[in-house]
């Protein structure tokens, strides 16, 4: 065991070596690695260059971070509302007509068709609203979106199903992370994060924003427009909704939609030239256009309802029809208004309200002030774990010693390559590493020295010491690795950089701790020919 | 150069007389752990109760405590906890979680952002809505009662029933007695407490893996080995190794804790505290609970004569 083949030594010492390499970019500050990769001459293949730095958690290096999630009950009431007016269009397709018009019930519709006759026609319409849930791959397998039940007294029922809503909560999701990275993108923050995450949350994190104020206020909109009518006396068909100009007064308002926030192609900030008020310029397309202008003809003299969110923001009077296909919202907004106005209706309507269920905000002092903490507790406990290994097992302790300056250098060689994130818990994964790595360097020494004083020569007494100690070595870590296992997969964010690092070191203290001190050991062996053991 | 020993070479030590003290004492912690959390005790963070915590700074360098607490308690979001902390100005405030939903926290930060970032830097805001501190508890819990399966299983496969039942009785009395460090000094528990809590398993286990080794070896070397005389035996033989690892990890926990910074001590306390729980733990209950369970049962005589030849 002592003979360690030429060749074992080189593997050993190249995987050693590229793995401290990597490590060297997230060694230098941002300025310095720009500099060293414009040094490297350019027929040197890019990926044979280290270049990719630990990603640091927004717990370092300050930033935002805001865990949003799909209001189910705002989705579902959305899609009863979109249902109704399905049914409601089929109805009129079929001159069917309904005994007590649409109820509303908790997932779906009602109505009540008591012909047979009329209720046979009706049915292949309505079943075409529902669709098979599930994809291509997959078949059919999920069922439908929609449940059909028909009562023998002829009430039809239309439910949502589980699975129906489901699928629509996911798309929602994914069209939200769309909606969401066009307002993130807008305020011109650098390297927003945007993620999915379980069944109805979408993760943002922007590194350095120091008040998410802004941030939420655009998420906390759905940024759903409508251009609407204020209703006349004594029109049926209208919705009572708050308007902001008459301090949240209800007011009527037709329900037909003339254009909507879909219709816009452009919307962007500006100033009223003659009020110098803020405002925000939009331009239709050709439908939005079209219907805006024919509406505005129709209806001069009237007030439109221009509708955010349910609630009217402006209610200008129509001077003269607008047929050029632009125009202007004002209200009393003040200029951040305007502003966060223009980015939520260039970006379109989210499908559902999203609420911020957890946020957390770190500043960028705290980060550094953390930083630097951290990297003062690693050297101070290295700096004890070297001396105390030293005075203890003396050359020997110098072994482990240098396997763990190389364990702590594989850490963050792995990390990068890795793109793992280090958060601050991390940080305590290092040092708790720093003192755990040598564990199996002791207990390799101790067994070794316990063998030779058991009466084995020096080099039979070392054989024994690792070979036995390997077992115990195994269980050790393995032991460790249970905790570690567990809390990667249940923790998130820093609790679980904590764990990715302990998962790292528990691999890479195998290599430094048992091949590593084993080779520094046998050369030691081949080279000194010692009688006795230096410790 | 003279090198260090810590534990003399060729110890006859008698760790198990102490049982004595040892069973009795662990015994009333672990009851005044048990009473003390079902009266309240456990003081939670907000990963698991949820609510809003702050850490703001004044710029000046000179933090009035006392009329931050008066201006925070007016704000009406219920018992407001201030705190000054660390140096320079720096205090935390804790509102409970907010009436109405995860809408009605946002309203929290808003207000006091609006009242104090004149005159204060806001160094962490952390907000945890009822639904995500609900799941946190989940998670939280099965992430402890899982390490616990997750471990017997490991004991299951690695040793003889009568040795992972005596591993299994030392690691759950580590989960406790770390519990009671919470429940005792007050410390936050949050989610970070749940990762000192999986670590310390982890490190309970290994210190008894160690020395059950040793244990199994002794007994297929020395069958007849009175069960006291072996246990001792084996803790002698382990000693200068427990001691050296307890050292080295204790040692950079030391540094974490003193250079660590205010965010990572809570972490570091625990561990440290930790450390010494499972060496004690190890040493003192999980080994002298051998003596009891009957540390040859079955299986431990049934290793056939070869196997244990080869073991030597």
């Amino acid at each position: 065991m002592l003979r360690f083949s030429k060749s074992k030594i080189i593997a050993t010492m190249a995987v050693i070596l590229i793995g401290l390499l990597l490590a060297v970019p997230s060694m230098m500050s941002r300025e310095q690695r720009e500099g060293y990769l414009n040094a490297i001459p350019s027929w040197v293949p890019s990926w044979l260059v280290p270049s990719r730095a630990i990603v640091l958690g927004l717990d370092l290096q300050g930033g935002s971070h805001v865990l949003l999630e799909v209001d189910n009950q705002d989705l579902l009431r959305g899609q009863i509302t979109l249902l109704r007016d399905d049914v409601r269009r089929i109805l009129r397709d079929t001159r069917v007509s309904s005994q007590n018009g649409i109820q509303t019930i908790q997932r779906g519709v009602q109505i009540r068709v008591p012909d047979a006759a009329d209720r046979d026609r009706l049915l292949p319409r309505l079943r075409e609203l529902s669709q098979p849930i599930g994809n291509a791959m997959l078949g059919q397998a999920g069922g439908n979106s929609i449940e059909i039940n028909t009562s023998p007294d002829g009430v039809i029922t239309m439910t949502y199903t589980e699975a129906g809503i489901n699928e629509r909560v996911r798309r929602a999701v994914d069209q939200s992370i769309e909606v969401i990275r066009r307002r993130v993108d807008s305020t011109g923050t650098t390297e927003p994060s945007i993620q999915r995450q379980g069944a109805d949350r979408v993760l943002v994190q922007v590194p350095g924003l120091q008040d998410p104020q802004q941030l939420k206020a655009l998420l906390g909109e759905t940024g759903n427009l409508e251009f609407r009518l204020l209703a006349q006396q004594g029109a049926t068909d209208v919705d009572m909704l708050p308007m902001e100009d008459a301090g949240g007064q209800r007011v009527p308002v037709e329900r037909r939609v003339i254009a909507e926030g879909g219709d816009l192609t452009d919307a962007q900030p500006a100033f009223d030239t003659q009020t110098n008020q803020p405002i925000v310029n939009f331009r239709f397309n050709i439908r939005g256009a079209q219907r805006f202008g024919q509406a505005t003809t129709e209806n001069l003299g009237r007030q439109l309802a221009i509708v955010l969110d349910n609630r009217v923001i402006s209610a200008p009077t129509i001077q003269s029809p607008i047929t050029g296909g632009s125009g202007q919202i004002s209200g009393s907004f003040t200029v951040e208004q305007v502003n966060n106005l223009a980015v939520l209706l260039r970006s379109g309507a989210l499908p559902a309200k999203l609420t911020i269920v957890e946020e957390r905000t770190v500043g960028p002092g705290l980060g550094r002030d953390s930083i630097e903490a951290g990297k003062m507790a690693t050297y101070v406990a290295a700096v004890f774990v070297v001396i105390f290994m030293f005075a203890t097992y003396g050359l020997f302790g110098l072994f482990a010693n240098i396997a763990l300056i190389v364990h702590v250098g594989l850490i963050f060689g792995l990390m990068s390559v890795l793109e793992a994130t280090l958060t601050l818990p991390g940080i305590a994964g290092i040092v708790l590493t720093i003192g755990t790595a040598v564990d199996s360097n002791v207990l390799i020494y101790e067994r070794i020295r316990e063998e030779v004083r058991a009466g084995r020569s020096i080099v039979s007494g070392i054989q024994a010491g690792f070979d036995r100690a390997f077992a115990t070595i195994v269980d050790s870590n393995s032991t460790m690795a249970i905790a570690a296992v567990i809390l990667f997969f249940l923790g998130s964010g820093p609790v679980r950089g904590f764990a990715v690092v302990f998962i790292l070191g528990i691999l890479t203290t195998v290599l430094t701790a048992v091949t590593l001190t084993r080779m520094m050991i046998a050369l030691w062996y081949h080279w000194m020919r010692p009688k006795a053991l230096p410790f | 150069m003279r090198l260090i020993r810590l534990w003399p070479e060729n110890s006859h030590f008698d760790f198990m007389r102490f049982r004595r003290f040892s069973f009795p004492l662990s015994a009333v912690i672990s009851i005044l752990t048990a009473v003390m959390l079902l009266s309240g005790g456990l003081h939670f963070g907000i990963d698991f109760q949820g609510g809003t915590l702050m850490e703001i700074q004044a710029r000046s360098g000179q933090a009035d405590v006392g009329q931050i607490r008066q201006t925070a308690q007016g704000f009406g979001f219920g018992d407001v906890e201030v705190q000054e902390f660390g140096s320079a100005g720096e205090v935390s405030l804790r509102f409970p979680i907010q009436e109405g939903g995860e809408a009605a926290q946002a309203a929290v930060v808003q207000k006091a952002r609006d009242t104090f970032s004149a005159e204060y830097d806001f160094r962490r805001v952390e907000t945890v809505g009822p639904r995500v501190s609900g799941e946190l508890v989940q998670s939280g819990t099965i992430g402890v009662v899982l390490s616990v399966i997750a471990v017997l299983f490991y004991l299951w496969f690695r040793f003889e029933r009568e040795l992972a039942m005596a591993s299994i009785i030392g690691t759950l009395h580590d989960i406790v007695l770390t519990i009671g460090f919470f429940v005792i000094t007050g410390h936050e528990f949050n989610m970070t407490s749940i990762a000192a809590i999986l670590t310390i398993v982890g490190y309970s286990l290994n210190e008894t893996v160690v020395v059950f080794d040793r244990t199994r070896e002794l007994m297929r070397r020395y069958k007849t080995m009175p069960a006291e005389e072996l246990l001792n035996l084996s803790i002698n033989h382990t000693m200068s190794r427990t001691i050296m690892t307890a050292m080295t990890t204790a040692l950079s926990l030391l540094a974490l804790v003193l250079f660590g910074g205010q965010a990572i001590q809570g972490f570091a306390q625990v561990m440290l505290y930790g450390v010494v729980i499972c060496t004690y733990s190890a040493i003192f209950i999980s080994s002298p609970m051998l003596i009891y369970i009957g540390l040859r049962g079955s299986e431990a005589v049934k290793v056939p004569e070869g196997r244990a030849a080869a073991a030597e």
